[in-house]
């Protein structure tokens, strides 16, 4: 048959491009710390002493041990509370039920060390609930600190995630299958378990492996509240921070071995979900059952107290951030002094905030638009690539993208650490996939004869593109973006690991702050991203009109 | 300029499934052409290599003498009507319809009288500032083929447009759609899977079955004579009923079940089984003789009366008769004898399925 020839057209260019981008910022960047992980300083040629030496050392091999110990408890402590949140909340008429869905998935996009870091200010040695208990009770509250602090802040984060897949499984559960159930002799309690969960268990699945390669991947988290208790990615830091210099190479065989860790974790879940994967035509949504007076309450204040435990942290940081400080804590008392401290000297760090987000934002959309389009229209051997390429960022922890990124171009002929270009690099690489998902996404569902008909019509399909295609898919694009945006600014574990003295961010700053114990200006920026945050999402849920999902 | 479309042994693979096996086609300049056939018979695929948007495997489509295997899309200067519209939805109706002109750089106060005619023709001028999705599905469909006949197109292409239309909309469509052709004169491919529509609005008609054409002919031709049995059985209803020939082409002996027999003119001589087809209109009651039968339930219809029968041989086939005809509807369980004219049926070999009768 017919030699099937490669067209030079305008999609050939974009895809040589794309890979062109990835090969060198993603590819290039990991092999490289995959390479590292295998030489030495002591020894010359390829060397297994990296890996013998976080396996033989119970300081280094624990810390898989806590890793896997945290994430693991706190996928199950998330399981609890997310699966009747939703439960609760699709069934019954819950009262402020649209507001309190808000403030839920709001208390998943803070920033994700304030949770830490407002617990800490709550429970902490010298917090406020610790105090007034030791001081006017006389009651000796547990240690905050270690494992269980971690968990804690995990669980009280990441549960929405479990609630919002479950959720959203159980508003799209055709009812006559439970009605089938009922029909056929069930109770309610023997029709959830029998039907209604299983049914939904693939869902409520993909929610616990997100909460668990979340919290496996945390940095900000554990390195404020763990204290003695470290986890990997805490010890990546630790580690490479103190081997500065760029001779990573113990970094680099931890970091592999995190990736490692998260991508088995993701292999488990695609094999599970290829087994079990129920295609429901809904043709009758549930419907939500009327409760009146005490069962309604019974209903609403558990989904209540757990939203408001949920978002505490971050009213507990906007309501201190106004609370007069001095070098011992807060004093009390209403001042601005936070907010003109961090402008006189931290000033910097919000324009860089603010300037490599939006910078990054550019490039996410430009290249993102692309891929989607690539990954959805231009099916075939790029597209599948690029598909499964776009999944990666999700399994590399942000402190491991960041030394991935610094091995690669710390030495010549292009040097980038210490500068701007590569902290947006990392946004950039990181956030993507919010964007190239949401935009496939809502490509998929678009017809493509629109773009045929204009085609058709003699546009050519470049012009096509950028004239039809492109700006019907915007809502789509810039939907993810807003959480591309939301995660960009609130971002910590790569930036940490990139920044230099000019190039430090908000988070960097919180982070150094909370170490310094300067409690009032950590409180002021990470108001700064809050408010941010809560905007951001607010225009998302504005655009997206509930169509695309946060997760 | 109305292009002659000329399709030399088009192929189409899908990875190991050949979507088209070879179709030879001739369209003529002007010509209203059809491709009628079941879904996944590959008449859209071939549609869209006409297109351009799916490759040519093997093969070569012309346009007169023109090859445009390798030619772009954007640039065989084909109109085309999508099955759902695509309607820009960013765009208001007249700026949809000066889409391509605008393309094509038309002048601009050329472009707004061109619409405008264009708009008047379809019966929409009225809503020319409208969005889309203020629109119902018939007005889509208008812009839709507005858009396509403006840039005067040398080839128009639809691809089942009227399938989401409603019964009555979709009649009133096919003759809007047809008279516009008719003026324009534009050489015209329609893709359907509806046989009645397919009857109603074509000068001729290609029927397909898995990638092959079965039959090409007129509206008439292939409803009178079929090919084949499988055009006998999709134009229409056929009783396929079975049967011995035996003879010479000239006048061969054709017996059914042992108790009836005709003569018929064969195209060859021909001698064994083979399978009889009758339209349900061709059937009609007999006292004398017939192929005996009982009558298993009558359905009466306003203008014909619908009867299934079911014959000595177990076999289930249908008979209609037009209520002007006859005085009364016959009973369910009564006896009756089925007879027909020989030059009513056509016969076909039993196992190639072609047809064996003149």
């Amino acid at each position: 048959m017919l030699k099937k020839k490669i067209k030079l057209d305008f999609w050939f260019w974009v895809k040589v491009f794309v890979v062109l981008v990835m090969l060198a910022f993603l590819i290039y960047p990991f092999g490289t710390l995959i390479t590292r992980s295998f030489f030495s300083e002591k020894t010359a040629g390829i060397t297994f002493e990296n890996y013998l030496k976080f396996f033989s050392k119970k300081y280094y091999y624990s810390t898989l041990g806590h890793s896997l110990f945290v994430s693991s408890v706190a996928t199950v402590t998330t399981l609890f509370i997310g699966v009747p949140m939703a439960y609760l909340m699709s069934r019954y008429n819950v009262w402020g039920k649209k507001y309190l869905h808000i403030l839920i998935i709001m208390s998943l996009m803070s920033p994700p060390f304030i949770g830490a870091y407002s617990w800490i200010m709550l429970f902490g040695r010298a917090g406020i609930v610790t105090k007034f208990f030791s001081e006017v009770l006389g009651i000796g509250l547990p240690s905050i600190y270690g494992k269980l602090g971690i968990i804690l802040v995990f669980t009280f984060k990441l549960f929405p995630y479990v609630y919002l897949y479950t959720q959203g499984a159980m508003g799209s559960i055709d009812s006559s299958l439970e009605e089938a159930a009922e029909n056929l002799g069930s109770n309610k309690l023997r029709r959830l378990c029998t039907v209604t969960l299983p049914v939904i268990m693939p869902s409520i699945a993909a929610g616990a492996i997100m909460v668990f390669m979340t919290s496996l991947a945390d940095f900000g988290t554990p390195m404020l509240i763990g204290e003695g208790y470290i986890v990997l990615p805490v010890l990546v830091y630790n580690e490479y921070m103190s081997e500065m210099g760029g001779n990573a190479h113990l970094a680099s065989a931890l970091s592999v071995i995190v990736v490692l860790c998260s991508t088995l974790v993701l292999l488990v879940q695609k094999y599970y979900l290829s087994r079990k994967n129920y295609v429901m035509t809904s043709m009758r949504p549930p419907k939500e059952i009327e409760l009146h007076k005490g069962k309604r309450v019974l209903a609403t204040l558990p989904v209540i107290l757990v939203t408001f435990v949920g978002i505490l942290p971050q009213i507990v940081v906007l309501i201190s951030s106004f609370i007069k400080t001095n070098f011992t804590g807060f004093v009390g008392g209403f001042s601005l002094d936070s907010y003109t401290t961090i402008i006189k000297r931290l000033g910097t760090n919000i324009r860089n905030t603010f300037v490599f987000s939006s910078v990054a934002i550019v490039l996410i959309i430009m290249i993102g638009i692309l891929i989607s389009y690539i990954i959805v229209r231009q099916k075939g051997f790029t597209s599948s690539f690029l598909d499964l390429l776009i999944m990666f960022p999700y399994v590399i922890p942000g402190a491991v993208l960041g030394i991935s990124l610094i091995v690669a171009f710390n030495k010549k002929p292009i040097i980038l650490t210490g500068t701007a270009a590569i902290i947006i690099i990392a946004y950039v690489v990181r956030k993507l996939p919010y964007t190239v998902r949401s935009g496939s996404a809502f490509l998929q569902q678009m017809d493509k004869s629109v773009e045929e008909a204009s085609i058709n019509l003699g546009v050519s399909p470049m012009k096509t593109f950028f004239t039809v295609t492109a700006r019907l898919m915007a809502p789509g694009v810039l939907s993810g973006a807003i959480l591309s945006w939301i995660t960009c600014i609130n971002e910590l574990s790569s930036s940490v690991m990139l920044y230099g003295g000019k190039t430090s961010t908000i988070s960097v700053a919180i982070y150094t702050e909370v170490v310094r114990n300067s409690y009032g200006t950590a409180a002021a920026l990470a108001s700064i991203l809050t408010v941010s945050t809560v905007v951001s999402l607010l225009i998302f849920l504005k655009i997206s009109k509930g169509k695309v999902s946060v997760v | 300029m109305s292009h002659a479309v000329i399709i030399k042994d088009a192929v189409k693979k899908y990875g190991d499934f050949t979507a088209l096996k070879g179709v030879n086609l001739e369209i003529k300049p002007g010509e209203f052409f059809t491709l009628l056939g079941p879904s996944g018979c590959g008449k859209t695929t071939l549609l869209r290599m006409i297109a351009g948007f799916n490759s040519i495997d093997g093969g070569a489509i012309y346009f007169d003498e023109t090859m445009i295997n390798n030619l772009d899309a954007h640039k065989r200067d084909i109109g085309m009507v999508f099955q759902n519209y695509a309607i820009f939805p960013h765009l208001t109706v007249e700026e949809n319809v000066a889409y391509g002109l605008q393309a094509k750089k038309v002048p601009k106060n050329e472009i707004k009288t061109r619409v405008a005619e264009a708009l008047k023709l379809v019966q929409i001028e009225k809503l020319k500032d409208r969005r889309p999705n203020e629109l119902s599905g018939g007005q889509q469909q208008r812009v839709a083929l507005a858009r396509a006949f403006v840039i005067e197109p040398s080839v128009l292409l639809m691809d089942e447009p009227l399938s989401n239309l409603d019964a009555k909309l979709r009649v009133q469509m096919r003759t809007i759609i047809k008279k516009l052709q008719r003026r324009l004169g534009i050489t015209t491919i329609y893709v359907t899977h509806d046989q009645e529509e397919a009857l109603a609005i074509s000068d001729r008609i290609a029927v397909m079955k898995d990638g092959n054409i079965m039959q090409v002919g007129s509206p008439e031709k292939i409803y009178k004579k079929p090919e084949n049995n499988f055009v006998a059985g999709f134009i229409g209803v056929s009783n396929f009923i079975p049967c011995e020939v035996e003879g010479e082409k000239e006048s061969a002996k054709i017996t059914v079940e042992n108790a009836f027999a005709l003569e018929k003119v064969l195209k060859s001589n021909y001698t064994g089984k083979a399978i009889l087809s009758v339209r349900p209109e061709q059937l009609f009651f007999s006292e004398t003789e017939g192929i005996p039968g009982k009558i298993e339930i009558s359905t009466f219809l306003g203008d014909y009366i619908e009867y299934e029968i079911t014959l000595d041989n177990g076999q289930t086939v249908q008979l209609n008769e037009y209520t002007k005809d006859v005085s009364s509807v016959r009973k369910d369980g009564e006896k009756v004898l089925c007879n027909f004219n020989n030059a009513s049926i056509s016969v076909y070999d039993e196992a190639s399925g072609e047809a064996i009768s003149c």
